[in-house]
């Protein structure tokens, strides 16, 4: 399914702020997308992976910094470009015809004066100026038809349109130029669930016809396991866990992921009670020493408090990090963060997911 | 149309009953362009149909979960409910005395009834502390017997939420709480004039996914311990499952189906429940994710005739189109209002396969049967 790398991002920092006032918000993030994946980034409000896309796109504005790391972007042609040292104008032939964005409000992200044709071309007609306004016009009915709208729609406002129209209009602008990447903020939160679902099975289909990757984001971890291929889990601006999704559902290494997934409660089996994670999530300007979750950890030991775990791949298997100090070699990890690897690919074991919400509950 | 009482019929005595309530709201500033499409001029101008026709029953140590998307018309319900709307038709019965439409004894009401809303970075005062916000229902409703008694009320009512210590947070401004801790507050003040029923409307919808648990579980904690009757309105049916005894599938103003929390879940008897059911993230979900009636809901302002949900539907029939279908029972304390469920009226895909509506104990196999049941392995 996936193949060479599409987007690397090494040690990104980004602070809010400059000087002794600054706030990290994403502090050392490490990800790579390859091309086809689904590449799934949750977290809660503030755990940074906006800002994190954000920055890898240079769309950040100040006060936002970014103080270290890079980025690199595999351009179509062969060529890879340092996203963080590009200057204007490299950046400007790259948005939209090879990174493109998706985001979560699409009546504050549609101009709500110009009609849908307009701004569906306004990216043709900026990144191809060979086309004739004619070619456009056709190209954008095109694209409405590719998301299932009727191009008759074209002539529309915004406000016309309901609010998964609306969405669906958002990403056919975002795969107007067939771009690698696609980046997807929060893109069904504000949808009803059964818009969300007719966008998200188009969503994959065009995918498999196009090949194009995406990074989608999302606090919905459970929504994420379906659709995504991998899952990199956020908390507090680091990235703490990752994993293919099959695996981080049956067998997750950190304990904030433990926790995230028994905070949805399941759609089959006995109702059993869950605890979720209690404490709330810290505030960054004023971050627990050590590892930034110890707080709020059940398994929280000595070392917890004073030493910051690195993410580094665990249980001999390199698609598997997690950053947790009970993964160490010299640590015995509790039974709930040391479920047996998963046969991903048949999806064969079924999953016992309230026993192990008790288990995590007795632990 | 006389309205058939939608809950499960039980031992407990409904404290907040709904019966055939009804809000219609005027379209205004569009009356010319809608009336003239409509035919109307002269006429009645056009209305939402924001909630019809629908009966609820709110009991003691239960939670009763609505569900449905937006614009379903669960917010105008709660909004009824709790007097902060006047309905079109129907009543409200509270402890089994009806309810006048007017204002009259409005305070007396909210004495037994308080609501929680969604938003707790809207919902409360950002120029006030929480002492001042926790206070105001004591001082409104004349509750407090001397300052000393206010201040104790006050950190009774904190501790009931569990922000305890109750020093801690009665000084603080809301900028200065978490959006769980907001919300907490949000529930205190309502709990204040110990009501009987709480009307909360999506009270964990704008919060932090790994605080949500705690808010619920405060609720389930609320109706356990102090018996109140809880109405919780939701978009979310995992957690409905999770926390209601009964649970309402609302669709386009109407109530579709009824029924105990698992038992509508487990085997959703409406069409619309089954589609909801079948789009809601499951990561247990092993087979791909058929939509079966994927779509739009009907204008609110002129829903099709009978079943508003036909237009959607794949098992309509002519029936549906001419009435609308009553609530019938699919099994205990379960029903929908589906005419799959009438013996007379069956699917032309159920006849094909030879099934009767009615395979599955009691519970109809709608053909979508097979999809659910694929999920549920």
């Amino acid at each position: 399914m996936t193949g060479e790398r599409l987007l690397e991002i090494r040690g990104l920092c980004v602070d809010y702020g400059q000087g002794p006032g600054a706030v990290r918000a994403v502090t050392d993030a490490d990800l790579v997308l390859h091309r086809g994946e689904v590449l799934g980034l949750a977290g809660e409000s503030g755990s940074g992976k906006s800002t994190l896309v954000m920055a890898a796109t240079r769309l950040l504005r100040p006060p936002a910094v970014i103080t270290g790391g890079e980025v690199r972007l595999f351009a179509e042609d062969g060529s890879v470009v340092d996203m963080l040292e590009a200057d204007y104008q490299i950046l400007r032939v790259l948005r939209w015809s090879q990174v493109s964005l998706v985001l979560q409000s699409a009546m504050n992200a549609l101009n709500p004066v110009m009609t849908i044709r307009a701004q569906l071309t306004d990216a043709l007609a900026a990144h191809t100026p060979s086309m004739s306004r004619k070619e456009r016009s056709v190209r954008a009915g095109e694209l409405l038809e590719m998301v299932g709208i009727n191009s008759d729609r074209l002539a529309s406002h915004p406000h016309e349109l309901s609010g998964g129209m609306r969405q669906r209009v958002m990403i056919a602008m975002a795969l107007a130029l067939q771009p690698q990447v696609v980046i997807m903020d929060e893109p069904t939160t504000a949808l009803d669930v059964v818009t969300q679902r007719e966008i998200l099975e188009e969503l994959k289909d065009l995918r498999d016809k196009f090949g194009f990757a995406i990074l989608f984001i999302t606090h919905d971890l459970s929504l994420l396991i379906e659709i995504a291929n991998s899952i990199a889990v956020m908390y507090a601006g680091r990235l703490v866990e990752q994993a293919p999704a099959g695996a981080l559902f049956r067998a997750p290494r950190h304990p904030y992921t433990l926790g995230l997934l028994s905070s949805f409660p399941p759609l089959h089996g006995p109702r059993a009670p869950m605890t979720g994670i209690a404490g709330s999530p810290p505030d960054l300007r004023m971050l627990p020493s050590g590892c930034v979750f110890h707080p709020r950890c059940r398994f929280a030991f000595d070392r917890c408090s004073a030493d910051s775990p690195p993410l580094v791949a665990v249980g001999g298997r390199s698609d598997r990090l997690a950053a947790c100090w009970l993964q160490h070699r010299d640590q015995e990890a509790p039974p709930v963060l040391a479920v047996p690897e998963p046969d991903v690919a048949g999806w064969a074991a079924p999953p016992a997911r309230a026993e192990r919400i008790q288990q995590g509950s007795t632990a | 149309m006389t309205a058939p009482a939608l809950a499960p019929p039980d031992t407990t005595a409904a404290v907040l009953e709904a019966r055939g309530l009804t809000k219609h709201f005027p379209v205004h500033g569009s009356v010319p362009r809608a009336g003239r499409r409509l035919g109307r001029i002269g006429g009645p101008g056009p209305v939402v149909h924001a909630v019809d026709d629908v009966s609820l029953a709110l009991r003691a140590g239960q939670v009763t979960a609505v569900v449905g998307e937006s614009g379903s018309g669960k917010s105008t319900l709660a909004r009824l409910l709790a007097r902060l709307a006047t309905p079109t038709s129907g009543e409200l019965l509270l402890a089994g005395h009806a309810v006048p439409h007017t204002q009259r004894r409005r305070l007396d009401y909210a004495k037994t009834v308080q609501m929680v809303l969604q938003d707790p970075f809207a919902s409360l005062n950002p120029i006030h502390d929480v002492y001042y916000h926790l206070s105001r229902p004591f001082k409104v409703h004349h509750l407090a017997r001397s300052g000393a008694d206010l201040d104790d009320k006050v950190a009774s009512v904190l501790e009931r939420v569990a922000l305890t210590p109750a020093d801690l947070f009665l000084h603080r401004y809301p900028h200065e709480l978490s959006g769980g801790q907001r919300q907490r507050v949000a529930i205190a003040r309502a709990l204040a004039v110990q009501p009987r029923v709480l009307l909360a409307d999506e009270p964990v919808s704008m919060l932090d996914v790994s605080i949500r648990l705690g808010v619920l579980n405060l609720l389930a904690d609320l109706r356990d311990r102090d018996h109140l009757a809880i109405l919780y309105i939701t978009h979310d049916i995992a957690s409905a499952r999770y926390l209601a005894d009964t649970i309402t599938v609302m669709y386009a103003g109407q109530v579709v189906e009824s029924g105990p929390a698992v038992r509508v879940t487990d085997s959703p008897a409406h069409p619309y429940t089954q589609l909801l059911l079948s789009a809601a993230p499951d990561p247990e979900r092993v087979t791909p994710v058929t939509l079966r009636g994927a779509g739009a809901p009907p204008s609110a302002v002129a829903p099709p005739s009978g079943c508003r949900f036909r237009l959607r539907c794949p098992h309509a029939m002519a029936i549906c189109a001419e009435r609308t279908p009553p609530a019938l029972s699919a099994g205990k304390g379960h029903s929908s209002a589906c005419w799959l469920l009438d013996p007379g009226h069956q699917s032309p895909a159920a006849l094909r396969r030879g099934t009767t509506p009615h395979a599955r104990e009691g519970t109809p196999d709608l053909g979508g049967g097979e999809v659910m049941s694929a999920d549920m392995a």
